[in-house]
């Protein structure tokens, strides 16, 4: 846990990669896995360094926190670039956009998860 | 009932990727929220960073202003269970002037863990406050310390007025089968409040 203020670099530099925008036009959890899709492949040799290093890190479903966690770059800059990159279908992802507060998982998914914890 | 969500075909999108799930390990400062994501992540802990500049909604309890240029850390670990779902446990930090990320990871969360050091309880006061406020099923887990607490359950249930429908139980955060234990019954609870009519 961190609380102390970083250097410009890490805080005002990766904002300049979205144009300065915090938001995306779809709007991803931090946990949302994203995979790259066949057109992503293509053309990531056409891609700017940070989408190419995610297309290339989506090769395995990796959720957006990973992405974050691995490029070094803060989470609402990844949302932004990952949610432009899954609109433009540079990248695939599983979780319809949420809506709604009320996103609480259904109990068939529970139990799968119940399941899944006690097979470990 | 009838679940359509899993009916997928060849061309639909997001066919083979993982479905993800989280939980929040919530608990003031060096409870032990990283030892017990670590204790059964298939990965060593991530650090991932938000920025209180992008989503900061009011005046943090310092009454500064709102362009606050620092960075919180969030550590979090994962969990595959089975080919196409994973569990992601993300470790918040407790204070209350981050209260803006909470409700982004509060979103779609299966619940919450509160980590309780019994000699600083009142470090977890926020996290309680908040789950019961945002409605989110939780557990509290006293973290005991070389197999000690200061303090029984119903001391510390009764010093942080946990509800009687809130499980409590003790863990050991270093402790792989105590933190899967630990994960199990929040999951329950889970369940018995979702199959529960409000």
């Amino acid at each position: 846990m961190s609380e102390t203020p970083r250097e410009d670099r890490l805080r005002v530099r990766p904002y300049a990669l979205t144009g300065g925008r915090v938001r995306s036009s779809t709007e991803l959890a931090l946990e949302t896995i994203v995979r790259v899709t066949p057109r992503g492949e293509a053309s990531s040799a056409d891609l700017n360094t940070e989408r190419r290093q995610i297309c290339e890190m989506c090769a395995d479903p990796t959720s957006i926190a990973e992405v974050s966690a691995h490029l070094k770059l803060p989470l609402g800059v990844v949302r932004v670039l990952v949610g432009d990159m899954v609109t433009e279908g540079l990248l695939d992802c599983n979780v319809p956009v949420v809506a709604g507060d009320d996103t609480r998982p259904d109990l068939r998914l529970l139990e799968r998860v119940l399941d899944g914890l006690q097979a470990l | 009932m009838v679940f359509k969500r899993s009916e997928r075909t060849e061309e639909t999108p997001g066919r083979g990727v993982p479905l993800p799930v989280k939980i929040v390990v919530a608990g003031g400062y060096a409870v032990g929220k990283t030892t017990f994501v670590g204790s059964i992540s298939e990965i060593e802990p991530l650090t991932t960073e938000a920025s209180l500049t992008s989503h900061s909604k009011g005046v943090d309890i310092a009454g500064e202003a709102e362009k606050k240029s620092t960075t919180v850390a969030m550590d979090f670990g994962r969990i595959s269970l089975g080919d196409d779902l994973i569990l992601y446990l993300f470790g918040t930090p407790g204070q209350d002037r981050f209260h803006f990320m909470w409700d982004d990871l509060v979103r779609g969360a299966i619940g919450a863990v509160v980590l309780v050091d019994t000699s600083r309880l009142e470090d977890c006061f926020a996290a309680v406050d908040y789950f019961e406020s945002a409605g989110l099923p939780f557990v509290v887990a006293v973290n005991a310390f070389f197999g000690r607490i200061h303090h029984s359950l119903d001391d510390v249930r009764e010093a942080l007025a946990i509800p009687a429908d809130v499980p409590m139980m003790v863990t050991d955060a270093r402790d792989r089968a105590a933190t899967k234990a630990t994960l199990l019954e929040l999951v329950q609870h889970a369940l018995t409040r979702a199959a529960t009519p409000a």
